[in-house]
């Protein structure tokens, strides 16, 4: 009953709250109506500074660094406040030193040189962009969740009482994964291949839940961005490859299968050689996607509110007025249920990749 | 920037912070805890295995025990049964040989007062043939001067004496 009314109160406020902003947002949008395009890229992807968010107009931004490397002038070090937040007419955003940004203000373009009155695109940027923060604050924690109960364990014996608290619950985190997932696919193999597989785990759903976070040090949306998903796949991709034994290469292009399917043409060879390449690129879309989609409808949920106001007139406010609360208990359903998809996203990446390793092992002992 | 194509500097920072900290991991995390509680889990059985050995050891000793004590309780109801006849044994044999003993005294006792007896009468008789002999003389020596009566008298004496005898 407590609760109860704690959340209806919490409902309560949050409704008043966007009624309010999203009157007071209709009525600034010269336009008359806002974009969600806009507003979904610009969370969903990288930029080069990070826009937390607006306070009475201004723009909170997180301020990181740039650094690329320019085929005329060498390696650059800037900071984005030494850039234009807003783009001019032709969407670059003027720097320093003939520098400019292509794009958007909360979009991460291209870094581009002016050389006489050409543009040229620079050539290696790696820039410490919202996203590669964002993965580097999910690896300290990622390394201090792990690290604070692995220190545990070198500082108490066999004998000692079982942990408590964090430490405890890291551990029986830690030890369901490796049992239920990597165990029980790979058997006698699992301690070889346990610290990747458990990293891979561990990194996707913190990065997950950093992401259902809406603001700092969360926010990020890193395993939906497809460069992460792409190199962990390509982590897989690897190691599946590399240790797989004769028999799995002897299965891809000698299958046994009837002869006339690989004889004169070699049907199935192909078919399994594409395999190899299609099991990696489905676990890069799968996580990719899924994520994607996971932030798009939460996006899509809070702005449907925007819209419906934004359409100004009694009919605006009218239907505004109805789709809040509807949006607001969407939302709660949504996060929950991203709650949900954030383990079993990194759940199903790690079991796949244990699947593979463990075919390509495939009848080892035959 | 497009939704699907992969970002080169991202790509390249996740490259170094995901290998940075898979080395970290695969050197100080995962491997630690997992043998840890693998150790643990190993220790934890078998000081079940052991607490449930300890427990079949002590109900073996407790039944042991029992036996002993069962044993011992019939050993003792033996020995005092058999200790019940040895004494039952012992006072019979006792009680026949006082039997015996006293019987054999009272025969004695009854030979020897027969014995007495007879000696005594022997005696007696010797005395009373003494004494009559004695009194015979002095009535003899009293009568001896009328030779023809006396004569008579002791052939009639003599007789009597030898009928007697």
């Amino acid at each position: 009953m407590k609760y109860l009314r704690t959340i209806l109160l919490m409902l309560a406020v949050t409704f008043t709250a966007n009624v309010a902003f999203a009157a007071e947002h209709s009525e600034n949008e010269e336009e008359g109506g806002i974009s969600l395009k806009e507003i979904l890229f610009g969370h969903v992807q990288d930029a080069y500074q990070w826009h937390v968010t607006d306070l009475g107009g201004e723009p909170v931004i997180i301020h990181l660094p740039m650094i690329f490397y320019s085929q005329n002038s060498g390696f650059h070090v800037y900071c984005t406040s030494q850039f234009e937040h807003e783009p001019n007419a032709e969407l670059l955003r003027e720097g320093p030193d003939g520098f400019y940004i292509q794009g958007a203000e909360d979009e991460k373009g291209k870094i581009v040189e002016k050389v006489g009155d050409e543009l040229q695109p620079v050539c290696f940027d790696i820039s410490i962009t919202k996203q590669v923060c964002i993965l580097f604050i999910d690896a300290i924690i990622l390394l201090l969740c792990i690290l604070i109960p692995a220190r545990w364990c070198k500082k108490h014996k066999v004998d000692d009482p079982a942990p408590s608290g964090f430490t405890g619950m890291m551990h029986m985190l830690i030890m369901s994964v490796y049992n239920d997932l990597i165990k029980s696919t790979l058997g006698d193999k699992a301690d070889k291949y346990a610290p990747y597989l458990l990293t891979c785990f561990f990194f996707i759903f913190f990065a997950n839940l950093m992401g259902v976070m809406p603001f700092p040090p969360g926010g990020g949306n890193i395993t939906g961005n497809i460069a992460v998903t792409a190199f962990l796949a390509l982590c897989t991709f690897l190691v599946t490859n590399v240790t797989g034994n004769g028999h799995y290469w002897r299965e891809i292009f000698w299958p046994e299968v009837p002869t006339w399917l690989k004889c004169p043409v070699p049907l199935m060879p192909v078919i399994e050689l594409f395999g190899v390449f299609i099991k990696p690129i489905v676990l890069m879309v799968r996580l990719f996607a899924n994520m994607l989609a996971g932030h798009a409808i939460a996006i899509s949920l809070s702005c449907m509110i925007f819209i419906m106001f934004g359409l100004g007139g009694f009919m605006g406010n009218l239907l505004g007025g109805i789709i809040t609360p509807v949006s607001v208990l969407m939302s709660i359903f949504m996060m929950f249920l991203e709650l949900l998809v954030c383990y079993i996203q990194a759940m199903v990446f790690t079991l796949l990749s244990a699947i593979y390793i463990e075919m390509s092992h495939a009848h080892h002992h035959e | 920037m497009s939704l699907i194509t992969p970002d080169f500097g991202l790509f390249f920072w996740m490259a170094v912070v995901f290998l940075c900290v898979l080395a970290i991991l695969w050197k100080f995390g995962f491997p630690v805890i997992v043998n840890m509680v693998n150790e643990r889990k190993a220790f934890i059985d078998g000081s079940l295995q052991k607490a449930h050995e300890a427990t079949e050891r002590l109900a073996n000793i407790q039944k042991e025990g029992e036996a002993l004590l069962q044993e011992a309780r019939e050993k003792q109801s033996v020995l005092l049964k058999e200790a019940k006849e040895t004494h039952d044994a012992i006072v019979a044999k006792a009680e026949g040989d006082a039997r015996e003993q006293a019987n054999k005294l009272l025969a004695d006792a009854k030979a020897q007062i027969e014995a007495e007896k007879a000696a005594a009468i022997r005696e007696i008789r010797t005395q009373v043939a003494e004494l009559s002999v004695q009194i015979a003389e002095k009535v003899v020596r009293q009568n001896l001067s009328d030779n023809t009566a006396q004569m008579q008298l002791i052939d009639k004496l003599l007789d009597e004496v030898s009928v007697e005898k």
